[in-house]
């Protein structure tokens, strides 16, 4: 089946199996391994992505239902070489370990944000419950999203 | 590849969807997909033909409809939770749309899918039966109404026809739907329900003249809890009054035990939450 979809900005047109599902259409037919698979149970997180502007599992979708849409991934992110403000937050607060977790943690975290600029401690909290980390405890996540949203004030 | 193949194809209509459903035996429907695509990537479910309903784009509104509330099958969790008309008509479905999973689920999933799934631990099936909603299904005989009362009837199963499309859901517009809530006690990894319980209750001087509760979560398919209802109603509200119909929670109903709670557990915690759900109305 043919689709067509604009993946950071590029346009691309495939042909794919109906039951190839987004993610592994990103990660096999793009190439954009960024986007990660944590689990077969849509419960991680790791492979969150923006599909018109809003964050959603693209484990849990599969590829012909994004025909035509506008997808942002982790790679997609960086303005110009430039780190959007999130991920330097989770730079510099040691908001990553293994780093498994933290393409989708940014995804959600930059949605989150998105929604509501200036999140509480438990709101941000509640805002990731969707993203599973098995290292860090969450403590320096929060931070980071902390962080950014101190930084993002300026109007980033 | 996780899912094994299947052809997909788009219904333009509600008609077209349920003209493909009768030509397929072995297709399926698919809304928000956050039930159906993890059990097709389990393989738990291979239908040979997908029909994609989720561009019918009339199914996606909220709106007050004279005496009721009319909310389209293809509205999501996150749609049903923000929604003034909810909060202020019948909290107690905002309330249990807002406890969904996560807010990834809750941006794809959709109120018709989660009812024609009716997953025993799911939010909405506890919350529409306190609700007493009417639900509408279209199929190749025309439209009908299912009462929510004759709708769960099974493990995994409702009244809803093989042919069907859930079109809308509708609760009335009244005083006791407007004082409603729904609690719950999820799964702390997947969020679904161990006990989810939704109340609603009018009352006339202090003095309880109705009230309906609904559990989900608790038994292999959601309940409403007579016990509870009649133990409380006619009754003063206070906290004794409310203590004594909480204790009456899932008494007589067969309750699921599994590897995280067990019955016992279930029990208790059915009695806790119906207290806390009774408490927050009264
Ligand atoms: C990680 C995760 C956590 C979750 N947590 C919860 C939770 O805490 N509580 C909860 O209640 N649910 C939970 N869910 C399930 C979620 O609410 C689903 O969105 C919902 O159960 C199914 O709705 P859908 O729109 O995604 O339907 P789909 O997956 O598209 O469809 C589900 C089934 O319903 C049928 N169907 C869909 N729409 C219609 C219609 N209009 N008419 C007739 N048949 C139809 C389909 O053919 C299919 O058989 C969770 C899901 C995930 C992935
Ligand atoms: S890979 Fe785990 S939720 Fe998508
Ligand atoms: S940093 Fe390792 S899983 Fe989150």
């Amino acid at each position: 089946m043919k689709i067509s979809m604009k993946v950071n900005g590029v346009d691309y047109e495939n042909d794919i199996e109906p039951r190839t599902l987004l993610v592994q259409y990103l990660r096999e037919t793009l190439d954009l391994t960024g986007t990660n698979i944590g689990c077969d149970t849509s419960q991680c997180g790791a492979c969150t992505i923006h599909v018109n502007g809003e964050a959603v599992k693209s484990c849990t979708m599969l590829a012909v239902q994004a025909d035509g849409a506008t997808i942002t991934t982790i790679e997609g992110l960086a303005n110009d070489g430039e780190l959007h403000p999130v991920q330097k937050a989770f730079c510099e607060n040691h908001g990553l370990q293994c780093g498994y977790c933290t393409p989708g943690m940014i995804m959600a975290s930059v949605d989150m944000l998105k929604n509501n600029p200036n999140p509480t401690e438990e709101e941000i909290r509640h805002g990731l419950e969707g993203n599973f980390c098995r290292c860090t405890g969450y403590h320096n996540i929060v931070k980071s999203v902390k962080a950014a949203a101190v930084s993002m004030k300026g109007g980033a | 590849m996780y899912a094994a193949e299947f052809d997909y194809v788009r219904a333009s209509s509600i008609e077209e969807a349920i003209s493909l459903k009768a030509e397929n035996d072995d297709s399926s429907l698919l809304a928000g997909g956050h039930s159906l695509i993890p059990a097709m990537k389990l393989r738990l479910s291979t239908p040979q033909k997908l029909i994609d309903i989720s561009g019918l784009d009339q199914l996606k509104k909220i709106s007050k409809n004279g005496s009721h509330i009319s909310i389209g099958s293809l509205c999501t969790h996150k749609q049903c939770a923000e929604s003034e008309i909810i909060q202020s008509n019948c909290p107690a479905l905002s309330d249990a749309a807002s406890v969904i999973g996560d807010p990834h689920v809750r941006t794809k999933g959709t109120i018709g899918g989660a009812l024609a799934h009716s997953d025993p631990q799911a939010d909405y099936p506890g919350a529409t039966l306190a609700l007493n909603a009417t639900f509408v299904a279209k199929g190749p005989s025309g439209e009908r109404t299912i009462e929510v009362d004759d709708y769960f009837i099974g493990l995994w199963e409702t009244a809803l026809g093989e042919g069907e499309l859930l079109t809308e859901i509708r609760i009335a517009i009244n005083s006791m739907n407007a004082n409603s809530c729904y609690v719950k006690f999820p799964q702390p990894a997947s969020r679904y329900p161990y006990v989810g319980c939704g109340v609603s209750l009018s009352s006339n001087n202090g003095t309880c003249s109705d009230i309906r509760v609904g559990f989900s979560g608790v038994g292999e398919w959601a309940f409403r809890d007579s016990g509870v209802e009649s133990t409380l109603k006619g009754q003063p509200l206070n906290d004794s009054t409310i203590a004594s119909a909480a204790d009456k929670a899932a008494e007589g109903k067969t309750v699921l035990n599994d590897h995280f709670v067990s019955e016992e557990y279930r029990r208790a915690m059915s009695k806790v939450y119906a207290k806390r759900a009774m408490m927050q109305l009264s």
